[in-house]
Protein backbone atom coordinates (compact mmCIF):
# COMPACT_ATOMS: atom_id res chain seq x y z
CA UNK A 1 0.00 0.00 0.00
CA UNK A 2 2.59 2.52 1.65
CA UNK A 3 6.16 1.73 0.70
CA UNK A 4 9.21 3.51 1.45
CA UNK A 5 12.97 2.99 0.31
CA UNK A 6 15.73 4.19 1.96
CA UNK A 7 14.33 7.26 3.23
CA UNK A 8 16.16 9.97 4.93
CA UNK A 9 15.71 13.80 6.08
CA UNK A 10 17.93 16.08 7.32
CA UNK A 11 17.16 19.26 9.41
CA UNK A 12 20.32 21.24 9.93
CA UNK A 13 22.65 19.39 12.08
CA UNK A 14 20.06 16.19 13.13
CA UNK A 15 19.80 13.07 10.95
CA UNK A 16 15.88 13.18 11.72
CA UNK A 17 15.21 10.20 8.98
CA UNK A 18 17.99 8.01 8.58
CA UNK A 19 17.80 5.46 5.33
CA UNK A 20 14.13 3.79 6.60
CA UNK A 21 12.62 1.34 4.93
CA UNK A 22 8.68 0.61 5.31
CA UNK A 23 6.38 -1.61 3.92
CA UNK A 24 2.84 -1.25 4.69
CA UNK A 25 0.77 -4.03 3.66
CA UNK A 26 -3.23 -2.48 2.35
CA UNK A 27 -6.33 -3.05 4.93
CA UNK A 28 -3.78 -3.27 7.95
CA UNK A 29 -3.11 -1.20 11.32
CA UNK A 30 0.73 -0.20 11.04
CA UNK A 31 2.42 0.82 14.27
CA UNK A 32 5.32 2.97 14.54
CA UNK A 33 6.50 3.27 17.71
CA UNK A 34 9.61 5.33 19.27
CA UNK A 35 10.43 7.48 22.37
CA UNK A 36 10.11 11.35 21.89
CA UNK A 37 12.97 12.08 19.93
CA UNK A 38 12.90 9.40 17.58
CA UNK A 39 11.93 10.43 14.18
CA UNK A 40 8.44 9.44 14.30
CA UNK A 41 6.77 12.68 13.56
CA UNK A 42 9.26 13.58 10.76
CA UNK A 43 8.52 9.99 9.56
CA UNK A 44 4.76 10.84 9.78
CA UNK A 45 5.49 14.42 7.67
CA UNK A 46 7.13 12.68 5.45
CA UNK A 47 4.78 9.82 4.89
CA UNK A 48 1.43 12.07 4.66
CA UNK A 49 3.86 13.70 2.07
CA UNK A 50 3.91 17.16 4.10
CA UNK A 51 7.67 16.97 3.72
CA UNK A 52 9.97 16.15 1.04
CA UNK A 53 12.51 13.54 1.79
CA UNK A 54 16.47 14.79 1.04
CA UNK A 55 16.87 10.89 -0.34
CA UNK A 56 14.91 7.94 -1.20
CA UNK A 57 11.86 6.78 -2.84
CA UNK A 58 8.33 6.37 -1.26
CA UNK A 59 5.14 4.64 -3.38
CA UNK A 60 1.20 4.92 -2.43
CA UNK A 61 0.00 1.85 -4.65
CA UNK A 62 2.21 2.05 -7.66
CA UNK A 63 2.73 5.50 -7.71
CA UNK A 64 5.93 7.06 -7.03
CA UNK A 65 4.70 10.19 -4.46
CA UNK A 66 7.63 11.92 -2.91
CA UNK A 67 8.39 13.44 -6.34
CA UNK A 68 5.23 15.18 -6.33
CA UNK A 69 4.24 18.67 -6.60
CA UNK A 70 1.91 21.40 -6.80
CA UNK A 71 -1.77 19.99 -8.07
CA UNK A 72 -0.52 16.79 -8.09
CA UNK A 73 0.82 16.65 -5.06
CA UNK A 74 -2.19 17.96 -3.16
CA UNK A 75 -4.88 15.50 -4.81
CA UNK A 76 -2.21 12.82 -3.60
CA UNK A 77 -2.89 14.41 0.10
CA UNK A 78 -6.33 14.24 -0.24
CA UNK A 79 -6.31 10.58 -0.46
CA UNK A 80 -4.89 10.52 2.84
CA UNK A 81 -6.59 11.36 5.95
CA UNK A 82 -4.88 12.59 9.63
CA UNK A 83 -6.03 12.81 13.06
CA UNK A 84 -3.77 14.40 16.04
CA UNK A 85 -2.96 14.53 19.42
CA UNK A 86 -4.83 17.71 19.91
CA UNK A 87 -7.43 17.46 17.55
CA UNK A 88 -6.40 20.22 15.24
CA UNK A 89 -10.44 21.14 14.48
CA UNK A 90 -11.41 24.32 13.40
CA UNK A 91 -12.33 26.35 16.40
CA UNK A 92 -14.85 29.08 13.94
CA UNK A 93 -16.76 25.77 12.73
CA UNK A 94 -19.49 23.71 14.29
CA UNK A 95 -19.04 19.68 14.32
CA UNK A 96 -20.80 19.17 10.95
CA UNK A 97 -18.53 21.91 9.39
CA UNK A 98 -15.53 20.69 10.55
CA UNK A 99 -16.38 17.42 8.73
CA UNK A 100 -17.77 19.09 5.94
CA UNK A 101 -14.07 21.00 4.77
CA UNK A 102 -12.49 18.49 3.21
CA UNK A 103 -15.13 17.97 1.10
CA UNK A 104 -15.94 21.67 0.67
CA UNK A 105 -12.56 22.05 -0.42
CA UNK A 106 -12.83 18.85 -2.84
CA UNK A 107 -15.43 20.95 -4.58
CA UNK A 108 -18.61 18.84 -3.82
CA UNK A 109 -22.01 20.08 -4.26
CA UNK A 110 -23.39 21.38 -0.82
CA UNK A 111 -26.57 19.13 -0.78
CA UNK A 112 -23.89 15.86 -1.49
CA UNK A 113 -21.70 17.37 1.27
CA UNK A 114 -24.40 17.72 3.78
CA UNK A 115 -25.49 13.62 2.89
CA UNK A 116 -22.18 12.71 3.53
CA UNK A 117 -21.43 14.61 6.79
CA UNK A 118 -24.25 13.27 8.24
CA UNK A 119 -22.96 9.48 6.81
CA UNK A 120 -19.38 10.15 8.80
CA UNK A 121 -21.11 11.56 12.14
CA UNK A 122 -23.24 8.29 11.92
CA UNK A 123 -19.92 6.41 11.34
CA UNK A 124 -18.23 7.65 14.12
CA UNK A 125 -21.08 7.88 16.56
CA UNK A 126 -21.12 11.47 17.04
CA UNK A 127 -24.38 12.80 15.28
CA UNK A 128 -25.86 13.97 18.15
CA UNK A 129 -23.50 16.51 18.32
CA UNK A 130 -23.97 17.70 14.57
CA UNK A 131 -24.72 21.40 15.22
CA UNK A 132 -22.56 21.76 18.53
CA UNK A 133 -19.89 23.78 18.98
CA UNK A 134 -16.37 22.39 19.28
CA UNK A 135 -16.22 23.73 23.17
CA UNK A 136 -19.78 21.88 23.86
CA UNK A 137 -17.64 18.56 22.89
CA UNK A 138 -15.20 16.22 25.41
CA UNK A 139 -11.60 15.50 24.41
CA UNK A 140 -13.26 11.95 22.82
CA UNK A 141 -15.65 13.57 21.20
CA UNK A 142 -13.91 16.06 19.73
CA UNK A 143 -11.60 13.08 18.53
CA UNK A 144 -14.50 11.37 17.09
CA UNK A 145 -15.30 14.69 15.11
CA UNK A 146 -11.44 14.44 13.72
CA UNK A 147 -11.74 11.18 12.62
CA UNK A 148 -15.20 11.63 10.79
CA UNK A 149 -13.36 15.14 9.18
CA UNK A 150 -10.34 12.98 8.59
CA UNK A 151 -12.30 10.46 6.98
CA UNK A 152 -14.51 12.78 4.73
CA UNK A 153 -12.83 12.38 1.34
CA UNK A 154 -12.69 8.62 1.60
CA UNK A 155 -8.69 8.37 2.46
CA UNK A 156 -7.37 5.49 1.55
CA UNK A 157 -5.28 5.77 4.65
CA UNK A 158 -5.80 7.09 8.21
CA UNK A 159 -3.02 8.72 9.83
CA UNK A 160 -2.73 8.78 13.56
CA UNK A 161 -0.68 11.04 15.18
CA UNK A 162 -0.11 10.17 18.92
CA UNK A 163 -4.12 10.20 18.50
CA UNK A 164 -4.93 9.15 21.96
CA UNK A 165 -2.05 10.40 23.87
CA UNK A 166 -3.98 13.23 25.44
CA UNK A 167 -7.17 10.84 26.10
CA UNK A 168 -7.94 9.05 29.11
CA UNK A 169 -7.43 5.40 29.21
CA UNK A 170 -11.24 4.77 28.77
CA UNK A 171 -11.64 7.25 26.60
CA UNK A 172 -8.32 5.78 24.76
CA UNK A 173 -9.79 2.40 24.46
CA UNK A 174 -13.60 3.74 23.13
CA UNK A 175 -11.39 6.06 20.11
CA UNK A 176 -8.78 2.40 19.71
CA UNK A 177 -11.88 0.36 18.87
CA UNK A 178 -13.92 2.97 16.86
CA UNK A 179 -9.97 2.98 14.68
CA UNK A 180 -10.09 -0.62 14.59
CA UNK A 181 -13.94 -1.10 13.43
CA UNK A 182 -13.58 1.46 10.65
CA UNK A 183 -10.50 0.09 9.76
CA UNK A 184 -12.32 -3.54 8.84
CA UNK A 185 -15.48 -1.80 7.82
CA UNK A 186 -14.07 0.79 5.37
CA UNK A 187 -11.39 -1.68 4.35
CA UNK A 188 -8.74 1.13 5.07
CA UNK A 189 -5.27 1.01 5.41
CA UNK A 190 -4.48 2.70 9.19
CA UNK A 191 -0.75 3.89 10.04
CA UNK A 192 -0.56 4.39 13.96
CA UNK A 193 2.19 6.78 15.63
CA UNK A 194 2.91 6.40 19.32
CA UNK A 195 4.47 6.25 22.16
CA UNK A 196 2.55 4.25 23.97
CA UNK A 197 3.04 0.46 23.67
CA UNK A 198 -0.46 -0.07 24.79
CA UNK A 199 -1.85 1.74 21.78
CA UNK A 200 0.48 -0.94 19.62
CA UNK A 201 -0.76 -3.78 21.46
CA UNK A 202 -4.31 -2.69 21.30
CA UNK A 203 -4.79 -2.41 18.01
CA UNK A 204 -1.78 -2.90 15.71
CA UNK A 205 -0.83 -5.98 13.51
CA UNK A 206 2.61 -4.87 12.42
CA UNK A 207 5.29 -2.35 14.35
CA UNK A 208 8.42 -0.68 13.28
CA UNK A 209 10.31 0.42 16.49
CA UNK A 210 12.43 3.56 15.54
CA UNK A 211 15.08 4.77 17.36
CA UNK A 212 17.14 7.81 16.73
CA UNK A 213 16.57 8.56 13.43
CA UNK A 214 16.10 4.71 12.52
CA UNK A 215 14.74 1.60 12.35
CA UNK A 216 15.78 -0.65 15.02
CA UNK A 217 13.57 -3.22 14.20
CA UNK A 218 10.23 -4.08 12.61
CA UNK A 219 7.84 -7.01 12.22
CA UNK A 220 4.77 -8.67 13.57
CA UNK A 221 3.84 -6.64 17.01
CA UNK A 222 3.21 -10.03 18.43
CA UNK A 223 6.58 -11.14 17.58
CA UNK A 224 8.07 -7.68 18.58
CA UNK A 225 6.65 -7.99 21.65
CA UNK A 226 7.66 -11.60 22.23
CA UNK A 227 10.88 -11.59 21.65
CA UNK A 228 11.95 -7.84 20.83
CA UNK A 229 15.52 -8.12 19.41
CA UNK A 230 16.66 -4.15 19.35
CA UNK A 231 17.65 -2.53 22.48
CA UNK A 232 15.07 0.24 21.34
CA UNK A 233 12.34 -2.27 21.64
CA UNK A 234 13.32 -4.33 24.61
CA UNK A 235 13.63 -0.40 26.61
CA UNK A 236 9.42 0.34 25.34
CA UNK A 237 8.25 -2.77 26.69
CA UNK A 238 9.99 -2.74 30.20
CA UNK A 239 9.02 1.07 30.27
CA UNK A 240 5.11 -0.42 29.24
CA UNK B 1 -26.81 80.02 26.86
CA UNK B 2 -23.52 81.59 27.11
CA UNK B 3 -22.12 83.03 23.88
CA UNK B 4 -18.98 80.55 23.56
CA UNK B 5 -21.06 77.61 23.82
CA UNK B 6 -23.53 78.72 21.23
CA UNK B 7 -20.33 79.09 18.94
CA UNK B 8 -18.59 75.93 19.97
CA UNK B 9 -22.02 73.88 19.32
CA UNK B 10 -22.00 75.85 15.76
CA UNK B 11 -18.40 74.18 14.84
CA UNK B 12 -18.34 70.95 16.48
CA UNK B 13 -20.86 68.92 14.61
CA UNK B 14 -19.13 70.16 11.04
CA UNK B 15 -15.70 69.46 12.37
CA UNK B 16 -16.88 66.01 13.90
CA UNK B 17 -18.64 64.44 10.73
CA UNK B 18 -15.29 65.69 8.68
CA UNK B 19 -12.93 63.63 11.27
CA UNK B 20 -15.90 60.69 11.26
CA UNK B 21 -15.57 60.78 7.26
CA UNK B 22 -11.67 60.76 6.91
CA UNK B 23 -11.53 57.96 9.86
CA UNK B 24 -13.75 55.91 8.08
CA UNK B 25 -12.75 56.59 4.83
CA UNK B 26 -8.84 56.05 5.35
CA UNK B 27 -9.54 52.87 7.52
CA UNK B 28 -11.48 51.61 4.38
CA UNK B 29 -8.40 52.28 2.06
CA UNK B 30 -5.89 51.34 4.39
CA UNK B 31 -7.36 47.96 5.08
CA UNK B 32 -7.04 47.45 1.21
CA UNK B 33 -3.88 47.66 1.21
CA UNK B 34 -3.02 46.33 4.21
CA UNK B 35 -4.74 43.34 4.38
CA UNK B 36 -3.68 41.57 2.00
CA UNK B 37 0.03 42.97 3.04
CA UNK B 38 -0.99 41.49 6.08
CA UNK B 39 -1.47 37.74 4.74
CA UNK B 40 1.41 38.01 2.64
CA UNK B 41 3.88 38.76 5.21
CA UNK B 42 2.27 36.33 7.55
CA UNK B 43 2.06 33.65 4.38
CA UNK B 44 5.60 34.29 3.94
CA UNK B 45 6.87 34.76 7.42
CA UNK B 46 9.15 31.81 8.92
CA UNK B 47 6.20 30.09 10.72
CA UNK B 48 4.10 31.18 7.62
CA UNK B 49 2.58 28.45 5.02
CA UNK B 50 5.49 29.20 2.45
CA UNK B 51 8.39 30.70 4.36
CA UNK B 52 10.06 32.76 1.88
CA UNK B 53 13.21 34.50 3.50
CA UNK B 54 14.38 36.87 1.09
CA UNK B 55 10.36 38.38 0.15
CA UNK B 56 10.15 38.56 3.98
CA UNK B 57 12.51 40.53 5.36
CA UNK B 58 12.58 42.71 2.41
CA UNK B 59 8.37 43.85 2.74
CA UNK B 60 9.01 43.64 6.90
CA UNK B 61 11.94 46.29 6.58
CA UNK B 62 9.76 48.05 4.09
CA UNK B 63 6.62 48.05 6.73
CA UNK B 64 8.81 49.25 9.62
CA UNK B 65 10.58 52.00 7.48
CA UNK B 66 7.14 53.76 6.75
CA UNK B 67 5.74 52.92 10.19
CA UNK B 68 9.03 54.55 11.97
CA UNK B 69 8.70 58.26 9.70
CA UNK B 70 7.04 60.41 11.42
CA UNK B 71 3.74 60.77 10.39
CA UNK B 72 3.46 64.44 9.77
CA UNK B 73 6.42 64.30 7.77
CA UNK B 74 5.09 61.30 5.55
CA UNK B 75 1.52 63.08 4.98
CA UNK B 76 3.71 66.23 3.99
CA UNK B 77 5.89 64.12 1.29
CA UNK B 78 2.58 62.27 0.13
CA UNK B 79 0.64 65.39 -0.36
CA UNK B 80 1.65 65.88 -4.00
CA UNK B 81 -0.15 62.28 -4.88
CA UNK B 82 -3.24 63.40 -3.01
CA UNK B 83 -2.99 66.70 -6.09
CA UNK B 84 -2.39 64.47 -8.78
CA UNK B 85 -5.39 62.10 -7.24
CA UNK B 86 -7.84 64.14 -6.61
CA UNK B 87 -6.46 67.93 -7.57
CA UNK B 88 -6.46 69.32 -4.59
CA UNK B 89 -4.20 68.88 -1.41
CA UNK B 90 -6.26 70.76 1.43
CA UNK B 91 -9.58 68.97 2.90
CA UNK B 92 -10.55 66.18 4.44
CA UNK B 93 -10.68 63.97 1.52
CA UNK B 94 -6.97 65.13 0.35
CA UNK B 95 -5.79 63.82 3.51
CA UNK B 96 -7.38 60.75 3.18
CA UNK B 97 -4.70 59.78 0.71
CA UNK B 98 -1.92 59.72 2.49
CA UNK B 99 -4.01 58.56 5.76
CA UNK B 100 -4.31 55.66 4.42
CA UNK B 101 -0.86 55.25 3.17
CA UNK B 102 0.61 55.92 6.33
CA UNK B 103 -2.03 53.39 8.12
CA UNK B 104 -1.85 50.92 5.57
CA UNK B 105 1.84 49.15 7.05
CA UNK B 106 -0.01 49.73 10.69
CA UNK B 107 -2.96 47.83 9.57
CA UNK B 108 -0.04 45.24 8.04
CA UNK B 109 1.08 44.71 10.99
CA UNK B 110 -2.09 44.17 12.57
CA UNK B 111 -3.24 41.47 10.42
CA UNK B 112 0.00 39.68 10.61
CA UNK B 113 -0.20 39.63 14.42
CA UNK B 114 -3.34 38.30 14.50
CA UNK B 115 -2.93 35.59 11.43
CA UNK B 116 0.18 34.48 13.71
CA UNK B 117 -2.58 33.84 17.07
CA UNK B 118 -3.76 31.25 15.05
CA UNK B 119 -3.16 27.52 16.22
CA UNK B 120 -0.85 25.81 13.95
CA UNK B 121 -2.19 22.56 14.39
CA UNK B 122 -5.59 24.25 12.36
CA UNK B 123 -3.34 24.87 9.62
CA UNK B 124 -0.90 21.80 9.80
CA UNK B 125 -4.31 19.46 9.38
CA UNK B 126 -6.00 21.94 6.66
CA UNK B 127 -2.62 21.56 4.82
CA UNK B 128 -2.70 17.63 5.03
CA UNK B 129 -6.29 17.51 4.05
CA UNK B 130 -5.44 18.57 0.44
CA UNK B 131 -5.71 22.25 0.69
CA UNK B 132 -4.35 25.17 -1.51
CA UNK B 133 -2.77 27.93 0.24
CA UNK B 134 -5.61 30.13 -1.04
CA UNK B 135 -7.81 27.69 0.17
CA UNK B 136 -6.36 27.91 3.55
CA UNK B 137 -6.04 31.35 4.03
CA UNK B 138 -10.25 32.20 3.02
CA UNK B 139 -11.78 29.27 4.57
CA UNK B 140 -9.37 28.40 7.81
CA UNK B 141 -7.01 31.68 8.69
CA UNK B 142 -9.17 34.77 7.97
CA UNK B 143 -12.04 33.01 10.04
CA UNK B 144 -9.90 31.58 12.36
CA UNK B 145 -8.35 34.73 13.28
CA UNK B 146 -11.68 37.22 12.99
CA UNK B 147 -11.54 38.12 16.31
CA UNK B 148 -8.49 39.39 16.65
CA UNK B 149 -8.79 40.90 12.93
CA UNK B 150 -11.77 42.91 14.67
CA UNK B 151 -9.63 43.87 17.72
CA UNK B 152 -7.14 44.88 15.18
CA UNK B 153 -9.57 46.82 12.97
CA UNK B 154 -10.73 48.92 16.39
CA UNK B 155 -7.10 49.84 16.76
CA UNK B 156 -6.58 50.88 13.64
CA UNK B 157 -9.77 53.07 13.37
CA UNK B 158 -8.64 54.60 16.90
CA UNK B 159 -5.00 55.25 15.86
CA UNK B 160 -6.37 56.70 12.45
CA UNK B 161 -8.54 59.24 14.52
CA UNK B 162 -5.11 60.21 16.64
CA UNK B 163 -3.58 60.78 12.73
CA UNK B 164 -6.88 62.46 11.67
CA UNK B 165 -6.56 64.69 14.46
CA UNK B 166 -2.47 65.68 13.32
CA UNK B 167 -3.88 65.99 9.34
CA UNK B 168 -5.56 69.16 11.11
CA UNK B 169 -2.15 70.85 11.26
CA UNK B 170 -1.68 70.32 7.34
CA UNK B 171 -5.10 71.70 6.31
CA UNK B 172 -6.99 68.40 6.82
CA UNK B 173 -9.94 69.71 8.40
CA UNK B 174 -12.02 68.18 11.06
CA UNK B 175 -11.30 68.51 14.81
CA UNK B 176 -7.71 68.62 15.02
CA UNK B 177 -7.92 71.21 12.60
CA UNK B 178 -10.40 73.18 15.27
CA UNK B 179 -8.44 72.47 17.53
CA UNK B 180 -5.10 74.33 16.30
CA UNK B 181 -6.68 77.39 14.55
CA UNK B 182 -9.20 78.17 17.35
CA UNK B 183 -7.33 76.49 20.27
CA UNK B 184 -4.43 77.32 19.76
CA UNK B 185 -3.85 80.37 17.41
CA UNK B 186 -6.92 82.42 18.91
CA UNK B 187 -5.87 81.30 22.45
CA UNK B 188 -9.52 79.45 22.63
CA UNK B 189 -8.84 76.59 25.84
CA UNK B 190 -12.47 75.75 25.57
CA UNK B 191 -12.27 74.78 21.81
CA UNK B 192 -9.77 72.66 22.26
CA UNK B 193 -11.27 71.05 25.46
CA UNK B 194 -14.80 70.35 23.11
CA UNK B 195 -12.51 69.01 20.49
CA UNK B 196 -10.87 66.58 22.99
CA UNK B 197 -14.13 65.20 24.68
CA UNK B 198 -15.43 64.79 21.14
CA UNK B 199 -12.16 62.68 20.13
CA UNK B 200 -11.83 60.73 23.43
CA UNK B 201 -15.95 59.81 22.89
CA UNK B 202 -15.25 58.28 19.44
CA UNK B 203 -11.81 56.65 20.68
CA UNK B 204 -14.05 55.03 23.57
CA UNK B 205 -16.93 54.09 21.30
CA UNK B 206 -14.63 52.41 18.53
CA UNK B 207 -13.08 50.41 21.55
CA UNK B 208 -16.26 49.96 23.17
CA UNK B 209 -17.98 48.43 19.78
CA UNK B 210 -14.96 46.43 18.93
CA UNK B 211 -14.56 44.56 22.05
CA UNK B 212 -18.14 43.70 22.25
CA UNK B 213 -17.74 42.85 19.08
CA UNK B 214 -14.43 40.48 18.93
CA UNK B 215 -15.99 39.03 22.63
CA UNK B 216 -19.53 38.36 20.89
CA UNK B 217 -17.68 36.14 18.02
CA UNK B 218 -15.33 34.25 20.89
CA UNK B 219 -18.40 33.20 22.54
CA UNK B 220 -20.33 32.06 19.30
CA UNK B 221 -17.65 29.31 19.06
Amino acid sequence: MLRLEKISKKYANLQAVDKISLDVPPGSIFGIIGRSGAGKSTLLRLMNLLEKPDSGAMYLGERRVDTLSGRELLLERRKMGMIFQNFNLFSSRNVADNVSYPLEIAGLPRRQIDLRVGELLELTQISDKRRARLRELSGGQKQRVAIARALAAEPQILFCDEATSALDPQTTRSILSLIKNLQKFLQITVVVVTHQMEVIRAICEQVAVLEAGHLAESGAAKTVFAKPKSSAAKELLHAA
Amino acid sequence: MPPNLHEILGLLPQATLETIYMTFASTFLACLLGLPLGIYLFVTSPAGLRPQSAVYNILSRLVNLFRSFPFIILMILLMPLSRLLIHTSIGPAAVVIPLSIGAAPFVARVVEAALEEVDKGCLLAAQAIGSTDWQIVRKVLLPEALPALVSGLALTIITIIGYTAMAGAIGGGGLGDLAIRFGYYRFRQDITLAAVVVILTLVELVQLGGTLLSRGLLNKR
